[in-house]
């Protein structure tokens, strides 16, 4: 009956552990050497105090929301991956297919200019 | 090709398939023309539309499921996509000249307009809950970008948040309600799941469901009281795309309304019946109400289209094939009608003039006597005087209720229909009897004549000669469900 839970309880287990272990001896092991850049809350890529009415570019958040597209895209074809062998051709013309639409998008992305680093 | 899938299902979803190539094409298109020739994208998308309906012509009597129950392809699924097709094709001419004036460059805003209509169409053919949803995110997704399009307008902006925040949050609210289905089912197939539904006892947990996917629907056709974002989004969002949203948007949220409680859950009737009964007449009679104050006429507008929605929702109270039909009819003669109402707002729209404000439309009759007959004509049709298309839409509405015998529901509904005339002839008293032309004289444009030709005729004709769209109507209400299998029509 309760079988079936099993391996969730210990998916939960590992999954606590792993948190915990990493804090507890990555806290053990580091060596205690604190700089400004490094205690700032975050990493960017841009100045963090600054005044609040001064203009920043966003660049950094197109890059990263295109790499988030992509990044998420490529979940995809992990279960394509894993069944590629019952899909065979059928399986791997969807998949060109659906690469194909994303090499489009890429392309319009690429060419309206959101891939520069001005 | 693994199981469940045959080269004929790939064939039944060509017009899906050209629209989507269509769509491609245009963003593509996009890149390579020159800046200054971007005006020429109009009528690429305009080619899209017009292959997608063509590849539509095969399919005239088709009636089969794809890909073992994903998607139907039958007359229901049909009608709606002529729906939309049409829908989009007028938006896209409409367009034309706001964007010039606007000074957007039209870049993914045609590609957005075929991608909403694409997710419209999957809605329209979806037989499961997964496809269903799809073709919803699909849509829905489109429509919040292009609700904030114009990027410099504070409003614009405004409209894209609230619209996507609260279509988010509804849309959480509706995939609730489907993962209960699913749950006390065990399929996601809507057909499936009626037969697994039929002949139990009602289920608490399949209440809650249905109320849950009834708000989920709800706040998707603006119905009371989960319209709170229609008037602000209407308002704030550009013209054209306010028209494809309370057209488009509000045909395809019905056609999932009906695959889903007609086709899914003919069991749980009662329930819902009663649900949609009530949100009817809050619907109507707050739409209504409302939009007696409005002095913005896309606002006023917008309460309409509320209002509006609780019409239809009469047909679906019904809940006979006769309702089932008014329903369709009544969204197809309404496209048209709401189409060439926002038309006119966008020939008042100059680089100077918003263009929206009833004073706006102040002596319209002397500066323009054509745009003035026809926004006369789309108001009478809306507030439903013979001899407009409104008037045939809303008699088989009402005596389709009366037919069901919910006689006080059309009651309530001709009594609305009063109130929202004194809105709707505000508009008209604007136009012929103030004398002062307040506003500026009102562009035109050949593609906005042509907006305005084809929605005075449908508008005339449909309210003359309606027989055809009857029929055709009629005939598509009829496919629901299965082939061969009589329908959960009562």
């Amino acid at each position: 009956m309760l079988s079936p839970y099993i391996p969730i309880a210990i998916f939960v287990v590992v999954a606590t552990g792993f948190a915990l272990f990493t804090l507890v001896f990555s806290g053990l092991l580091h060596p205690e050497k604190y700089n400004k850049v490094k205690l700032e809350p975050y990493e960017c890529g841009i100045e963090p105090l600054t005044d609040a009415r001064d203009r920043y570019s966003i660049r950094y958040y197109l890059v990263a929301m295109l790499f988030v597209i992509f990044d998420v895209e490529t979940v995809f074809m992990f279960p394509w991956a894993v069944i590629f062998d019952k899909l065979l051709l059928f399986g791997l013309i969807e998949m060109l297919v659906f690469i194909f639409i994303l090499v489009v998008g890429y392309y319009y992305a690429w060419q309206k200019g959101a891939l520069e680093w001005v | 090709m693994p199981p469940g899938i045959s080269a004929s299902d790939f064939y039944n979803i060509l017009p899906e398939l050209v629209l989507t190539s269509g769509a491609l094409v245009v963003l593509i298109v996009d890149v390579l023309l020159p800046k200054e020739r971007r005006g020429a994208l109009a009528w690429v998308t305009l080619l899209a539309i017009g292959a997608t309906l063509a590849s539509l012509v095969p399919f005239r009597s088709t009636h089969v499921e794809v890909a073992q129950g994903l998607l139907a392809v039958d007359q229901f699924a049909l009608f709606f996509k002529v729906v939309f097709l049409v829908a989009a094709a007028i938006t896209v001419l409409m367009s034309v000249r706001y964007l010039e004036i606007e000074g957007a460059s039209p870049g993914e805003y045609y590609f957005l307009i075929l991608c909403a209509t694409l997710g419209m169409m999957i809605m329209a053919g979806g037989i499961d809950l997964i496809t269903i949803f799809i073709g919803l995110e699909t849509m829905a997704v489109s429509f919040y970008i292009l609700a904030g399009f114009i990027k410099p307008s504070h409003r614009s902006n405004e409209a894209a948040v609230k619209y996507f925040l609260l279509g988010a949050f509804s849309l959480g609210i509706l995939l609730y309600g489907m993962s209960l289905m699913y749950g006390l089912s065990g399929t996601t197939n809507l057909r499936v799941m009626a037969a697994a539904f039929a002949g139990q006892e009602t289920d608490a947990r399949l209440v809650l469901a249905v109320i849950l996917v009834v708000a989920g629907v709800g706040f998707k056709i603006a119905a009371v009281p989960f319209h709170m974002w229609a008037p602000d989004v209407y308002e704030g969002a550009p013209t054209p795309i306010t028209a494809f949203l309370s057209v488009g948007s509000k045909a395809a949220s019905f056609a999932m309304l009906i695959r889903i409680f007609l086709e899914g859950l003919p069991s749980m009737g009662h329930d819902w019946r009663l649900l949609f009964e009530a949100l009817a007449i809050i619907t109507m009679t707050v739409g209504n109400i409302a939009a007696l104050t409005q002095s913005n006429v896309k606002r006023m507008l917008a309460y309409s289209s509320i209002a509006h929605a609780g019409y239809v929702l009469i047909g679906i109270v019904a809940g006979t094939s006769r309702g089932i039909t008014a329903t369709l009819v009544y969204l197809f003669i309404y496209a048209f009608m709401q189409l060439g109402a926002f038309a006119v707002i966008v020939g008042l729209r100059r680089a100077d003039v918003a263009g929206e404000e009833l004073k706006d439309f102040g002596g319209l009759h002397a500066r323009n006597p054509f745009a003035a007959f026809a926004m006369l004509l789309f108001m009478l049709s809306l507030g439903g005087i013979p001899p407009t298309a409104g008037f045939m839409g809303k008699f088989w509405l009402f005596s389709a209720a009366i037919d069901a015998h919910y006689n006080w529901l059309a009651v309530i509904g001709v009594l609305n229909s009063a109130v929202s005339l004194y809105y709707y002839v505000r508009i008209v008293v604007f136009m012929y009897v103030k004398k002062e032309a307040l506003g500026s004289e009102p562009a035109t444009s050949p593609t906005l004549a042509v907006v305005l030709g084809v929605a005075v005729a449908a508008t005339l004709v449909l309210g003359v000669y309606p027989r055809l769209l009857f029929e055709l109507a009629d005939a598509s209400a009829r496919t629901l469900g299965a082939a061969g299998v009589t329908t959960s029509l009562r």
